[in-house]
């Protein structure tokens, strides 16, 4: 933790009551958008398997872990976890999860 | 309450903006060269940015009471061929004499590629060899974890640079804390989607403390919002946070930083 830590002056019970509402919402967003998922024509075998989904499924259970420190444990799921330099550079753009299939960054840009 | 946006692609926005910003207490804007949606096919359509970015916007800028200041760089998406960017890293030099520059930036990685790298590591020592404040941008998304460490790597490696005149942007959580314990300044950039929210960089300065660190909107031709820094001071408000501590991450620490450089003239 750094020597400064300018915690929230927030009580609990007034941050629950300032945020609650909007993260009710959007915890229904997600669960909404897995509804979805499963909702949609299978048009092709990867859903279920897509490297995303599977992050994110992942970092869905921290949320009830109930241990610190959520988001940045959430943010390393997601992230490559290689220390080199890729030979080159696939296409520009990123894709929010990283594909342990390719080993680096496929798909499209 | 005025405030600095530190990191802004104004070039991409409008008047309007400038106005909207203006209105909410802005009174100086940094511009880092970057990307603009597309390739630009000769580096001579580099030149031509570049002096879009050090000769029109500041007059742009100054119309709305704003003061415009920007960086000079090849940006990590159009680093890919080394030949190439060497032509246009060839240009900085002049550009670094002009009035409204503060340094090379923003210089960084994309993709984590070895050509990305190498062109990193040439401007790193091209912002030493000329004595440049250094404004870094890190990867996107699941890049960003690994590329940051490069990054620190690679400034660590030079040998010549001083950290405390090296700003690495686009923090978050998993981050934040390496640059920050390698002694570098850290920039959170306020996006609706893929960076931080302005909730989320309220939780990081109440995580990590405010030293060292600064917000900006990074407003660009994408999914952005150049009145996120005030959106992001109003939330520190809303939970309570005294007007110290919301002056110390919208204005004292970008012009601590930025008023390493002689040119940057904003007064206190």
């Amino acid at each position: 933790m750094p020597d400064t830590q300018p915690s929230c002056p927030l009580t609990q019970q007034e941050t629950i009551d300032l945020y609650f509402m909007e993260h009710r919402a959007k915890l229904l967003d997600i669960a909404a958008f897995l509804d979805r998922v499963d909702r949609s024509n299978p048009d092709n075998s990867k859903g279920a398997d897509d490297f995303r989904m599977k992050a994110f499924r992942a970092a869905v259970a921290h949320l009830t872990d109930n241990a610190p420190d959520r988001a940045r444990r959430i943010q390393e799921i997601f992230s490559d976890p290689t220390t080199d330099p890729i030979p080159a550079a696939p296409m520009k753009g990123a894709l929010g999860a990283w594909d342990p299939a390719t080993g680096q960054q496929g798909g499209k840009p | 309450m005025k405030y600095i946006d530190p990191h802004i692609h104004m070039v991409s926005r409008t008047t309007d903006d400038y106005q909207r910003m203006a209105l909410a207490g802005c009174i100086a804007v940094t511009e880092p060269a970057f990307w603009a949606g597309f390739d630009r096919s000769s580096p001579q359509g580099f030149f031509d940015y570049f002096t879009l970015l050090t000769d029109s916007e500041p007059k742009r800028a100054a119309q709305f009471g704003i003061d415009h200041y920007c960086w000079i760089c090849i940006n990590p998406k159009e680093s890919e061929d080394p030949g190439f960017a060497r032509e246009v890293i060839a240009l900085i030099p002049e550009f670094l004499k002009k009035p409204t520059v503060l340094g090379v930036g923003e210089i960084g990685l994309n993709k984590n590629s070895r050509n990305e790298l190498t062109i990193l590591e040439e401007q790193i020592a091209l912002a030493a060899a000329h004595d440049q404040l250094i404004l870094v941008h890190t990867p996107h998304l699941e890049d960003k974890l690994k590329g940051t460490k490069l990054i620190i790597d690679a400034i660590k490696r030079n040998g010549d640079i001083d950290p405390g005149r090296v700003l690495i942007d686009h923090v978050e959580e998993h981050t934040v804390k390496h640059v920050l314990d390698h002694g570098f300044w850290a920039g959170m950039t306020l996006y609706p989607d893929t960076k931080c929210t302005p909730q989320r960089a309220a939780d990081i300065i109440e995580t990590y403390g405010a030293e060292r660190l600064w917000i900006n909107s990074a407003g660009d031709w994408g999914v952005s919002d150049p009145l996120a820094v005030p959106k992001c001071r109003l939330e520190m408000k809303r939970r309570g946070h005294g007007e110290d501590i919301i002056k110390k991450i919208s204005f004292d620490n970008p012009r601590t930083f930025l008023g390493q450089s002689q040119r940057f003239t904003v007064d206190a």
